[in-house]
């Protein structure tokens, strides 16, 4: 009859313990998670932030047909006026590339709108270098020029970002 | 204890003196400066009109822009809704000439910066605007051979001057215009084609000697230049210049929180640009579908850019060679209004469909979606205080 008691006791002793064991355990868990999100948190603060767009002017093209620069005619870009740009086709090579028929669309994806001009490659200036007119920005802000090309080597496609 | 007591003196001074300073950081300073009256550029030729900075052009289009003879009936003149002494609008939300229209009148301050006119842009010059509400029946309803034949008896030798010779008018009718009435269309088929053209010169000469006139109106300075040339110059704002800090939240908020700034920049308050803002249609008014209807009408009118009346080359025609002509964003979209002098000239919108400032600004705080197309607008967070705080700011542009 003691010994059942004991052994009562005993189970009863056995059962508080491991609750403190778990309720430990899970004190530790939630411990060791908090550390391990600090430090991603602190180590990686780069990829935790909004990045802005990439706004390099020379891009590879989507499927890596062709090497493309996007850049002002005239150097500088002016908010509100009409401006031609240049776009130059290389192969990876750095072959020039001929003959290309060019299209673009764009627009602001904060805004909702496209672009307020409809831009158009009206020359060819050799040495790969395509003019494109018609260009216009007409707000501050993050703007994309998205070009669809097609040469003889085949057809690829660019996104430019342009943040003004 | 003297030392103590003369820091903390000074940390008081320091603090008075910050609260009366307004703080703006050097980005919003960039902003503000960029909105100047000042850093309007000078006004560039337009070579499309020979005639535009020629004196004597911009007097005969003076005094025809006043002139109710320029009109079916003689009762209505380019000034009956453009009100010289009213920033030239006429505070109606809709515009009433020979009959009503269905678009608020534009004031004309800096008109001739504009690339498009008319709320849709549905012309491409200040010269080709300046035409066609001289045949809109509900405007001023003449018809361009009753012009040329008015333009010849009372203004005949000014008009030589500036023009040279005037055409030979016999045989042309006394009303005759290819948008107009029924006889008046079949008076202008009868004519041979050098006389339509002829008549169409002289149409199109009275358009760039208007033009000419209207080069001449031009935004003036506002409390907020001044408040603003001395911020970026580090000036104390002297008495007017210097903003509330009602006024100070409302301009903080305008190239800040509330976004007004993204299409309401440059100097002008204006991106030039055509937008759906999701601003409700009139009840009673004909269907109204903005920039997306527009792109036909330009195209379409022979005194575009394109067309045989523009002078210089085509290389002033690029907003036409490259205007968007086929994309949803086009749809109930309308001209950005500049915002200089907008307090003071009610009602709001391309029909007149808000009669204060207040109200536009509710708009754009809680904007409904589009009765048609996608309006660009995102709503906004803003308090009771930050919509007066913006209603106040705009109020400094009208000072």
């Amino acid at each position: 009859m003691r010994s059942i008691r004991q052994n009562v006791v005993c189970r009863r002793g056995t059962g508080l313990a491991s609750l403190w064991r778990y309720l430990l355990a899970g004190l530790g868990l939630a411990a060791l998670l908090v550390g391990v999100l600090a430090v991603v948190y602190l180590t990686a603060p780069q990829s935790a932030q909004p990045v802005g767009p990439d706004v390099s002017r020379t891009k590879n093209t989507d499927n890596g047909l062709f090497v493309a620069s996007f850049a002002p005619e005239r150097g500088v870009v002016r908010q509100g006026e009409l401006e031609s740009w240049l776009l130059t086709l290389k192969t990876k090579a750095g072959a020039p590339v001929e003959g290309a028929a060019i299209s673009i669309s764009g627009g602001m994806p904060q805004h909702n709108h496209g672009l307020p001009t409809s831009p158009q490659a009206t020359d060819y200036l050799g040495d790969g270098r395509y003019r494109i007119e018609g260009v216009k920005f007409t707000m501050g802000g993050w703007w994309q020029l998205h070009f669809a090309i097609s040469a003889s080597a085949g057809s690829d496609t660019v996104l430019f970002n342009v943040v003004l | 204890m003297k030392r103590l007591f003369r820091f903390l003196a000074l940390t008081v001074a320091v603090i008075l003196g910050g609260c009366g300073k307004p703080d703006f950081s050097d980005a919003e300073k960039k902003t503000i400066a960029s909105l100047m009256l000042s850093a309007l550029p000078q006004l560039k030729p337009d070579t499309t009109n020979r005639f535009a900075d020629v004196p004597a052009a911009a007097a005969l289009g003076s005094t025809l822009f006043f002139d109710l003879g320029m009109s079916r009936d003689g009762t209505v003149s380019c000034s009956t809704c453009h009100k010289i002494d009213r920033q030239f609008q006429d505070d109606l939300p809709q515009a009433v000439g020979v009959g009503r229209t269905n678009r608020r009148t534009m004031p004309l301050a800096g008109v001739a910066r504009d690339p498009w006119f008319f709320w849709d842009g549905r012309r491409d010059s200040l010269w080709a605007q300046a035409l066609t509400p001289l045949e809109n029946p509900l405007e001023q309803a003449g018809n361009r051979a009753a012009y040329a034949h008015y333009i010849k008896a009372r203004f005949g030798e000014r008009y030589e001057r500036i023009f040279g010779p005037l055409p030979d008018f016999s045989g042309i009718p006394l009303n005759a215009s290819p948008l107009g009435t029924d006889a008046e269309k079949s008076a202008w088929n009868t004519m041979s084609d050098p006389q339509r053209d002829a008549i169409n010169r002289v149409y199109a000469n009275i358009g760039k000697a208007i033009a000419a006139f209207e080069r001449s109106i031009e935004p003036s300075q506002t409390r907020f230049d001044r408040f603003a040339l001395d911020l970026v110059t580090g000036a104390e704002p002297k008495e007017d210049a210097a903003f509330s800090r009602e006024e100070i939240l409302g301009l903080k908020l305008f190239i800040g929180k509330a976004n007004c700034v993204t299409c309401h920049n440059g100097p002008r308050f204006t991106d030039n640009g055509f937008h759906n803002t999701g601003v409700p249609p009139v009840a009673d008014l004909p269907p109204d579908r903005g920039r997306v209807d527009a792109v036909a009408q330009v195209e379409a009118d022979p005194f575009n850019c394109f067309g045989a009346y523009r002078d210089g080359d085509v290389s002033a025609c690029g907003e036409l060679r490259f205007m968007v002509k086929d994309a949803p964003q086009l749809v109930r979209a309308y001209k950005t209004p500049s915002l200089r002098g907008a307090a003071t000239r009610a009602p709001y919108m391309h029909a007149g469909q808000f009669s204060s400032l207040d109200e536009v600004v509710a708009h754009y705080a809680k904007p409904a979606p589009s009765v048609e197309g996608t309006s660009e607008i995102h709503p906004l967070e803003l308090s009771d205080r930050e919509r007066a705080a913006l209603v106040a700011f705009l109020k400094t542009l009208a000072e």
